[in-house]
């Protein structure tokens, strides 16, 4: 039995059939292949699969795609344009907030979902923002950092 | 220099924050089948039938394997596994037949089909108790394995290898030493936990050859043990690796990849994916292991150390193909960074019927350094000192000697040691420790110093290739792996250096054993090093080329030409100069005619001079690339009511011979300082004969960014005589202190010694009711 879903991803509409237990994630990846959005531990546990649901963040591995009926998502693929990457992007470039690069989609997502409901975080918002993704590489420091410069740069706007 | 030592932005950092880099898991081949791998419910039994007859059977399976389908032994440097169980299996979780289907759901119920009867056998449960003559025997074959002749297998025991330090004489020492003083600490088995599990997808084309993407450190060892494994010749498996996210030490050497290949074997062409879970992750991959250390120390009233005697008994694990090599590097580091004379060691790995020990970032520096420096701060506290002032006295120095009896020429521990006393105000008396303290809760600062050097084979080699093209861009082709500690990035800044080309300019690729040249690992914290020298003699091998082109070219002796800014210029004249674009693909002649060709530049290292000690005494002048020194220290505050630690501040500084990026490598000190600071108050896995009780992030937590502390990064640069432009590794040596000087600290709050891992709350509280009683 497939359910119809619609729904927007990255701006795009899309309407697809689906297992009702199939997760959000499992759609993302292997139905759009839009691999972004990575499972670290399928328990919500780790925040690697952090996307957008109508703005808010979520835990795509504890989702299911059904679920996703009618609403709005931004994977991290939805933030760049053609041409020039999100300020969040280039904050993580500039301050060198990724290393290997597994937890860093869940982690940016985490970072612009914050940003989006408070332009001006400071930093105990940042960390607490973050504290559901984990980064074994990092130590987490220059991911703050990172976020915190837009923070700062939306703060002088 | 224009391009070393500044911040260039990662080369990889785009396709990283767009989420467009595939990682394994992330790649769609086409009619791609999933694997699935039925794993051993018992710590140690004999395997005594396996049926796969229902498993065959069920519509979707597309092959089924056992051990049957290899049995190879293989191992990096014993010998001593196989991909699935054959006869016996040795730990709860190893693989014993593994299916390949259409879908991941039909390859579990697959597996659910297949039956195993099993005779269980007694288990090692510690590796204290397995050392006893009675202790049941993990592998009784040991005596027919092979290993490297650096290794001392005790064949009829459960000792894998029994490293021995004999420096001086200990006994005497003791007899006429002031004090004589005995401590023990242990060390539990942890896992590296990368947030990208493990991942592969093997496939065999019609002509035989084998195509494997793997999410590994090292494509070329994953090459040479599948070679080994299924009597394969080298040019018929290509590996690559596109994308590693995290390792740690986890994905070197070899794991899944062996259980895959005997299913592509059988899938007519077909690619076979196995992604772990992260309870696999947890169990089936590689852990750090546990360690037991009982250190008894000779110290004179004035605070000189005369004699150590150590040991140090490793908890293997299942299989220590990988494990004894640190064991004997915990051997030959078995003094930590201080100069004493007499020292008597034994390292000694025990399999047990544990998960497989492995490689971890530290590679046993970790696990001896908690037990070496809390057990210096024991010593100070013991005849007075400050734990700065016996670092002082007793701490490596230029010209001393470490266990081996090396002389150490270059070594800037106490100069790192200075850097944090100073960043810390250790020793400035105006310094308030408790400024802003809140009722019930105690303030401590601990310090710890620590070394590491690459624990590898003397003659492990690495190479690279660089490829001008001709609009002055270039290619350089290494196989060392970026795995996040941002190689790809030092390695095209040293290249951009000798080539005086921009690093925008230079596209590097690595991770394709058919493409890309050959590197033995990515580990030990050898890359800036090793594959380092081999990019800077590949840019000097063009650089060569090009300048015998430009003396034709410019009519100037090369002698009297330099490369400056993407040109080859003359010195005495620099107006006469031609652009390195000019001469990618050779010169051309006044005449239409042409000569050389494509500048192709080609660099190979073996790092100079490294030997083997002595087997008896462990002594030898050189028995490794190099050392890397360094200190930490820590201040924390303790909640008294619920244990609660809290790492407040960390200084951190390391000798590292040259900072390539300081951006990066002060987010890979983070990096490290936040893994140490876990193994040091949360993380250890716990076994229940032999059953792992917590696979999962909720039961072993891992730092978050909650747990940051603040953090103050600095280095000490004494040049690496034979490192690229001086520098010298510090990927593992950056979580090695944190753990003791967090250990230490809790004694300066509370008084209280905790002496094995991890300090938990739990451990804190249970220690204060004691001592308050």
């Amino acid at each position: 039995m497939k359910y119809e879903i619609n729904f927007t991803i990255n701006k795009e509409m899309i309407s697809l059939a689906v297992i009702p237990n199939k997760t959000l994630l499992e759609m993302i990846r292997e139905d759009l292949d839009l691999t972004g959005a990575k499972e670290g531990c399928g328990a919500g546990e780790c925040g690697a699969c952090t996307v957008l649901v109508d703005g808010k963040p979520v835990n795509a591995c504890l989702m299911l795609a059904v679920e996703a009926d009618g609403k709005e998502i931004i994977t991290v693929e939805g933030l760049a344009t053609e041409t020039e990457l999100d300020e969040l992007q280039q904050a993580f470039i500039d301050h060198a907030a990724l290393q290997c690069g597994y937890c860093t989609p869940g982690m940016i997502m985490s970072g612009k979902a914050l940003l989006m409901e408070n332009p001006t975080p400071t930093v105990e918002e940042v960390v607490d923002a973050i504290s559901g993704n984990l980064c074994r590489c990092t130590g987490y420091k220059k991911i703050v950092e990172a976020i915190m410069h837009v923070s700062e740069n939306n703060a002088n706007k | 220099m224009k391009y070393v030592g500044t911040s260039v932005n990662r080369v990889d950092g785009i396709k990283k924050v767009t989420g467009a880099l595939k990682y394994v898991d992330d790649l769609k081949l086409a009619r791609t089948l999933f694997a699935a791998v039925k794993r051993s419910p018992h710590p140690h039994a004999r395997i005594l039938k396996v049926d796969i007859a229902k498993a065959q059977s069920l519509p979707g399976v597309k092959a089924v394997i056992t051990g049957k389908d290899v049995s190879n032994r293989v191992g990096l440097y014993l010998e001593d596994k196989t991909f699935l169980a054959t006869d016996k299996v040795r730990y709860r979780g190893e693989a014993v037949a593994a299916v390949a289907a259409e879908t991941k759901e039909i390859a579990e119920a697959a597996v659910a089909l297949i039956q195993v009867e099993y005779e269980v056998l007694p288990a090692v449960t510690n590796a204290v108790e397995g050392l006893k003559p009675d202790a049941p025997l993990v592998h009784p074959d040991l005596g027919e394995y092979h290993y490297g002749p650096i290794f001392f297998p005790e064949p009829g025991t459960n000792i894998s290898n029994h490293y021995k330090i004999r420096k001086g004489d200990a006994e005497k020492a003791f007899n006429e030493a002031d004090y004589v003083v005995e401590n023990s600490f242990f060390v539990p088995h942890i896992q590296h936990c990368p947030i990208e599990t493990h991942s592969a997808i093997a496939q065999m084309d019609v002509d035989g050859s084998l195509t494997i993407w793997s999410s590994c450190q090292s494509p070329y060892a994953v090459r040479k043990a599948l070679s080994v494994a299924f009597n394969l010749p080298l040019n018929k498996i290509r590996v690559l690796s596109p994308a590693v996210g995290g390792g740690f030490g986890g994905k070197a050497g070899t794991t899944l990849e062996g259980i895959l290949i005997p299913l592509a074997m059988k899938a007519k062409g077909r690619p076979v994916k196995l992604t772990y879970t992260r309870e696999d992750e947890f169990v089936n991959s590689f852990v750090r292991q546990g360690m037991h250390a009982t250190i008894k120390t000779g110290i004179n009233k004035d605070g000189k150390i005369v004699a150590v005697k150590n040991t140090f008994i490793w908890d293997g694990g299942a299989y220590t193909e990988y494990g004894v090599n640190i064991v004997r590097a915990g051997g030959y580091g078995s003094t930590g960074p201080y100069d004493i004379d007499n020292v008597w060691t034994d390292s000694i790995c025990v399999y047990t019927n544990h998960p497989v020990g492995g490689p971890y970032r530290g590679f046993g520096m970790s696990e001896i350094h908690f037990a070496i420096e809390q057990n210096i701060d024991m010593l100070a506290a013991q005849i007075g000192l400050s734990p700065i002032d016996i670092r002082r006295m007793n701490g490596l120095k230029p010209g001393g000697r470490n266990a081996t009896g090396q002389v150490l020429e270059v070594c800037g521990l106490q100069e790192t040691l200075e850097d944090v006393v100073d960043k810390l105000n250790w020793e400035k008396e105006d310094y308030d420790l408790n400024k802003g303290i809140k009722p019930n809760k105690v303030r401590g600062r601990g310090i710890a110093c620590g070394f590491k050097a690459p624990s590898m084979p003397n003659d492990v080699a690495s190479s690279a290739i660089i490829k001008l093209n001709e609009d002055g861009t270039a290619h350089l082709l290494v196989s060392a792996q970026d795995i996040g500690q941002g190689s790809d990035t030092v390695l095209v800044q040293m290249a951009a250096e000798v080539l005086t080309i921009p690093p925008d300019k230079i596209t590097i690729k690595t991770g394709d054993t058919d493409h890309t040249p050959y590197e033995w690992q990515t580990v030990a914290s050898r890359i800036t090093y090793c594959a380092g020298n081999a990019v800077v003699k590949a840019c000097e091998d063009a650089k060569e080329q090009l300048m015998e082109l430009a003396q034709i070219k410019l009519s100037v002796f090369k002698r009297d030409l330099e490369l400056c800014d993407e040109y080859i210029v003359s010195k005495l004249h620099p107006d006469k100069r031609v652009a390195i674009k000019e001469l990618a693909l050779g010169l051309s002649m006044s005449d239409g005619s042409g000569i050389h060709g494509p500048i192709i530049g080609r660099g190979s290292f073996i790092p100079p001079n490294v030997r083997n000690t002595d087997k008896q005494t462990g002594q030898g002048e050189k028995p490794v690339a190099f050392w890397t020194y360094g200190t930490q220290g820590v201040e924390i505050e303790i909640d008294t009511e619920t244990g609660k630690l809290e790492v407040l501040k960390v200084a951190s500084s390391f000798d590292v011979g040259k900072v390539i990026n300081p951006k990066l490598i002060e987010g890979q000190i983070e990096g490290g300082i936040l893994q140490g600071l876990g193994s040091a108050i949360f993380e250890e896995l716990i076994l229940d004969n032999g059953v792992v009780k917590n696979p999962n992030f909720v039961d072993y937590k891992i730092p978050t960014s909650d747990d940051m502390p603040e953090m103050i990064i600095s280095f000490i640069e004494n040049e690496e005589e034979t490192g690229p432009f001086g520098a010298r590794g510090v990927a593992e040596p950056c979580m090695v202190p944190t753990p003791p000087a967090i250990a230490n600290a809790v004694f300066d709050a509370l008084g209280i010694r905790i002496t094995t891992l991890p300090i938990t709350a739990e451990k804190i509280l249970k220690a204060l009711k004691e001592k308050n009683k």
